[in-house]
């Protein structure tokens, strides 16, 4: 049997795949941060309490309502959305003309509130959520035993990812989109209505979030604390692939991905750190990220 | 003459009673209750043990004997340096004179040092590691409810014997972890088996399928778990999705608490054999308390930590109205020297390592079809009798010990 630095190959393609279906997490959530700061130019830390009430979302559907995976996956990136829509509209307007820095408090207090008050109700140890069962069972890749799902969360990332890519780079909308976080007055002068588009914006960034949400509650526990623990690295992951680049974050949420999914099998110790030490390094080469442009 | 001979004996009251105040630091005895009270162990122990101190103290009736006593909470995050400046802080500034529960044995150990310096006292119930009353023992420390050596012994037992003789363990990278594998690696090699492997995880992690494909591809039978809390539940709940039990494989949870159970859900946790020292539904008085915490915990039932909290709470209450001091020292001195009597752990003794001595239970999680419902989880296997529950005094290398 090959062997790479004392590890099978065939057990490296197992841990590659599944350092990409890590990788599909912090690109889905990257990517809502990087649209929400490209466009608003709002460090949201409420991402991760997002992400975590998509989950509870599609909890609760099942639960008091009886509707199953597939409709949360539909109903719960609406409904929070919504929510962020209300939020945008009540509390970050006022603050787009301050410092950074508001912003990132504002919804850094927010995430401490919505975690708290969902930690107080259903306790830290999470509640189960099951795959739905089109998804059920898994695959003998030969390699490696491949839950479907695994394989789905690949899939419906990478879609969502690239169709969020192509709406904002290469089509009329996202044309609008980018110009008016060039410059807001001009395209409000051809007739465009900014701030509801900015609204919406934060609104579908926030989807996205409860999106991947959805996606993680079968994978793990639906907990208060899942967002909290993930939106760290995330926002590694943002600073790495370039603050406001959308390319980068998805191209980055997999590549670090696959790079911590290696870590645990050379070095495991360092797995939840080496995010960060690739961070150091980048800003210390790029201090832009590595898509990023410097203004 | 009656009068004056009442009139003496009411001075000699007054002067005995306050000869008993002056021996209480303030005047008030402030429990510390120090734990993870939003993180990953926070269901284990978390405001639940706020609430079972709370519930000590009214059953020790402290109003009642004139004794003022303060409940505090704080929450330490599971991070040694945030514990020790807690403790310092609770010592000296808030007049703080025992602190309990502190799970993680990194944030456990450094507390019970701070506890030794001071010359406090430190009722463990949270943390695990066999430590605390092995090399690390401390005269200011009492560990009431478990350890590694005994959850090794239970369920690493428990599993060899049922056929389990090579193991993989998935250990968290830390303090306890380090205790755990170490002890139950012993007990599988004592009992004839062999440990293939180990791999050490980052506490907190999330996503476990790495680890467990390291332990699939070293074709051992048992994949011991020595991790705890929401990282057991990810690890139970992954592993079930990565066909390893279909595969053969079996798990062994070697810390494994009621509240993880109810996380997980029967369907995934069902089969799982584990050990603890106290579950509700043992006998009429453990079912009565469990029902009285729940009215105040939103509904939720009390894991064992929530049981040792009250039983220590109260045994430390007893200790001091005895020996009519709240000097941590002197208090744990007491403690050790009294039978412990209490309606969860029923009669107990302290050894003078600090070790608290109780039966401990081998418990399977029910099948879905076996549950009533909510909290109705665990079958009795064996009762482990407390002398053989842990390891023996002369093995545990505490100074204390001659």
């Amino acid at each position: 049997m090959t062997e790479i630095f004392g590890i099978p190959t065939v057990a490296l393609f197992g841990q590659l795949l599944i350092g990409l279906i890590n990788g599909s997490f912090y690109a889905l959530l990257s990517l809502g941060l990087a649209v929400i700061f490209g466009l608003l130019n709002i460090i949201n830390f409420t991402h991760g309490a997002q992400y975590m009430l998509g989950a509870f979302c599609a909890y609760l559907l099942l639960n008091k309502l009886g509707l199953g995976y597939w409709w949360a996956l539909l109903i719960a990136p609406i409904v929070v959305g919504i929510t962020g829509v209300i939020i945008e509209r009540t509390m970050l307007k006022p603050l787009y003309k301050l410092d950074h820095l508001y912003g990132l408090l504002l919804t850094f207090g927010l995430a401490l509130i919505i975690q708290g008050i969902f930690r107080n109700e259903y306790g830290s140890s999470g509640m189960p959520y099951p795959v739905p069962a089109e998804l059920a069972g898994g695959k003998n890749l030969g390699f490696m035993f491949l839950p479907v799902y695994r394989g789905w969360v690949i899939v419906a990332s990478l879609i969502v990812c690239l169709g969020t890519w192509y709406v904002i780079e290469r089509t009329k909308l996202g044309s609008y989109l980018r110009a008016a976080t060039e410059n807001p007055q001009l395209v409000q002068a051809f007739g465009i209505n900014v701030p509801r588009m900015i609204t919406l914006t934060y609104g579908f960034g926030v989807a996205l979030a409860a999106f991947a949400g959805v996606m993680a509650g079968p994978i793990y526990q639906v907990s208060p604390q899942m967002g909290a623990d993930l939106i760290i690295v995330v926002f590694a992951v943002v600073v790495i692939g370039g603050m406001g680049s959308i390319m980068g974050s998805i191209v980055t949420g997999f590549g670090l991905g696959v790079i911590e999914g290696l870590t645990k099998v050379f070095y495991p110790e360092a797995s939840n750190t080496v995010i960060f030490i690739i961070m150091a390094i980048v800003l210390l080469i790029k201090p832009a990220g590595l898509f990023g442009t410097q203004k | 003459m009656a009068v004056l001979r009442k009139m003496t004996a009411a001075v000699a009251l007054a002067l005995v009673a306050g000869g008993a105040q002056a021996q209480i630091s303030g005047n008030v005895i402030k429990i510390g209750v120090m734990n993870d009270m939003s993180g990953l162990y926070a269901d284990i122990g978390g405001p639940g043990s706020v609430i079972a101190a709370r519930m000590a103290v009214e059953d020790f009736g402290a109003a009642k004997k004139g004794m003022k006593v303060e409940v505090l909470a704080a929450d330490h995050q599971n991070k040694p340096d945030v514990g020790s400046t807690l403790a310092r802080q609770w010592y000296d500034v808030d007049g703080v004179d025992v602190i309990v529960d502190v799970p993680t044995s990194s944030v456990a150990l450094a507390v019970s040092q701070v506890t030794r310096d001071k010359g406090k006292a430190m009722l463990n119930t949270g943390a695990a590691s066999s430590d605390l009353t092995g090399k690390a023992c401390s005269p200011n420390t009492i560990h009431w409810l478990y350890d590694t050596w005994m959850l090794a012994n239970g369920t690493g037992n428990a599993v060899v014997k049922t056929g389990g003789d090579s193991w993989f363990f998935l250990t968290s990278d830390y303090a306890f972890g380090h205790a755990l594998e170490r002890d139950t690696a012993e007990v599988v090699k004592k009992a004839g088996g062999k440990v293939l492997g180990a791999v050490r995880h980052p506490l907190n992690t999330q996503d476990f399928s790495s680890f467990l494909l390291q332990a699939q591809a070293s074709k051992a039978k048992v994949i011991g778990l020595a991790n705890a809390g929401g990282d057991t539940i990810n690890s139970i709940k992954q592993a079930a999705e990565f066909g390893i039990v279909q595969g053969g494989q079996s798990l062994a949870g070697l810390l494994v608490f009621l509240t993880d159970v109810h996380g997980l859900g029967l369907k995934t946790a069902q089969g799982l054999v584990l050990t603890e020292s106290w579950y509700w539904d043992l006998n009429d008085s453990s079912r009565a308390w469990a029902k009285r915490f729940a009215a105040q915990h939103g509904g939720k039932y009390p894991s064992m930590d929530h049981a040792g909290v009250y039983s220590a709470v109260l045994h430390y209450l007893k200790a001091v109205e005895a020996g009519k001091t709240d000097d941590g020292t002197k208090v744990v001195a007491k403690m050790k020297s009294m039978p412990t009597d209490d309606p969860l752990f029923g009669k107990g003794t302290i050894r003078e390592d600090g070790r608290k001595l109780h039966p401990v239970y081998l418990f399977e999680v029910k099948k879905p079809s076996e549950s009533k419902g909510p909290y109705d989880y665990y079958k009795v296997r064996a009762t482990i009798p407390a002398e053989q529950a842990f390891r023996p005094l002369k093995d545990g290398g505490c100074p204390l010990v001659k």
